[in-house]
């Protein structure tokens, strides 16, 4: 396996995420419950996409085929898509979505804490960037799950019926493979499985706080996106972010 | 035989660059926010290394182009502007002048590092209100009207107002 390679797919992952979260996010403006939040959501995909924009940019360097950031967004189909799938599942109720960030960003707070250290520098500075916009997302949906958890009977039942229906979706996150473990050798990006424990502990203080019930590990988990197996709900969400370029390829802002 | 060499130096550019200021904070330059993080003059062309400051940062495409204008303006022929990520571009890298500015154009300047407050209680920050100087500020929402800003007000003086993120 070449290094470029490898090094290309590993961005596609980490950029796919992401831009499918991000553009998920995104479908809250004009639609939040309170204002304060509409902007707050808006600023969590903003960042997203810009990290995803930063990714994929550089994505297109390493692969050096002439595609550049917006080509690799707008004209890939759903096979060739790289995230995990619970970042492509409908944004639901105002609490599903928070859960969601919350799973996310605590899982990303201690693993780009982690692909600092990786030995390039582009990527180290990329993850750098992101882990402080991190910071903000998790305190953010941190503070949602202890009001909707510790809210009202319906606030409580909807976030845990939420939280329920994303855990088949967590183990994905820690999934790894040959790409990962050639880039662990070769560019010192870090692996997955000693981040979980990171990730535990952040989840349960929140759940604890909230008063919500950690769902169960030993149950079926979700995969495949990373090698482009996604969901049904993958390919109407593209339809519809690039539907505007693949008709009028050549349109400029 | 002609030269090729262009006669101008660093410092020069960096003045030049200065005239270049933040789109939605105007008082502000690219060069005092730590924006531009490198120049580098070979024989007959400029290379301005810039890196964004947050990662969805929209005003970054309005900078890059403002830059490409400035030294078109200024007759370079070859140049080039190029995104750096190799260092995180963090509020620590703004000068006190760029703070003061801050402060007298309306927003609470940064404070803190990020990293330096990841569980702080919302209830112990102390931003000043850059009106009327009082601590007795109340933070509204960690998310404004651009990705650096977060929304506070005063009690004192009973005004709204933005702050810069620490990033």
């Amino acid at each position: 396996m070449k290094t470029k390679d490898a090094l290309f797919e590993f961005l596609l992952r980490l950029a796919d995420d992401r831009l499918v979260l991000g553009h998920r996010t995104s479908e809250w403006c004009g639609h939040g419950p309170i204002l304060e939040e509409d902007i707050a959501l808006a600023n969590l995909a903003l960042d997203h996409i810009g990290q995803a924009n930063n990714l994929l940019e550089y994505a297109a360097e390493v692969e050096n085929e002439g595609r550049d950031a917006d080509d690799l967004a707008y004209f890939r189909n759903t096979r060739e898509f790289r995230n995990i799938k619970m970042v492509e599942l409908p944004i639901g109720d105002f609490g599903f979505t928070i859960v969601r960030e919350l799973l996310f960003s605590a899982f990303n707070l201690h693993y780009l804490d982690r692909l600092k250290q990786t030995s390039d520098k582009q990527l180290a500075g990329l993850a750098s960037k992101a882990y402080s916009e991190t910071q903000y997302h998790l305190r953010h949906s941190k503070q949602w799950t202890l009001r909707l958890g510790d809210g009202t009977d319906e606030s409580h039942r909807r976030i845990q019926s939420s939280l329920n229906e994303l855990w088949p979706y967590t183990g994905e996150l820690f999934d790894e493979d040959e790409i990962e473990e050639h880039l662990v050798f070769e560019l010192n990006i870090p692996n997955k499985e000693p981040v979980r424990s990171g990730w535990n502990q952040t989840i349960n203080e929140v759940l604890e706080e909230a008063g919500l019930e950690r769902p169960a590990d030993d149950q079926y988990m979700q995969s495949g996106g990373r090698t482009g197996f996604h969901t049904e709900h993958l390919g109407s969400m593209l339809a519809e972010m690039q539907q505007l370029p693949r008709a009028y390829p050549d349109a400029e802002w | 035989m002609k030269s090729t060499s262009l006669h101008i130096n660093k410092k020069q550019v960096l003045d030049w660059l200065k005239e270049v200021k933040d789109p939605e904070i105007p008082v502000l330059d690219v060069v005092e926010m730590g924006i531009v993080r490198e120049v580098e003059i070979k024989e007959n062309s400029i290379t301005v290394k810039i890196t964004p400051t947050h990662s969805g940062c929209p005003a970054m495409q309005a900078i890059e182009n403002s830059i490409i204008s400035l030294l078109h303006e200024k007759g370079i022929k070859k140049f080039s502007v190029k995104k750096d990520f190799s260092a995180s571009w963090t509020t620590d890298w703004m000068s006190d002048e760029a703070r003061k500015k801050l402060k007298d154009y309306g927003i609470a300047p940064p404070k803190y590092r990020a990293d330096q407050q990841i569980d702080q209680p919302i209830s112990e920050r102390s931003i000043e209100c850059p009106y009327c100087e009082s601590t007795n500020t109340s933070l509204q929402s960690e998310f404004g009207s651009t990705a650096c800003k977060a929304q506070f007000y005063c009690h004192n003086c009973e005004q709204a107002f933005e702050h810069f993120k620490c990033h």
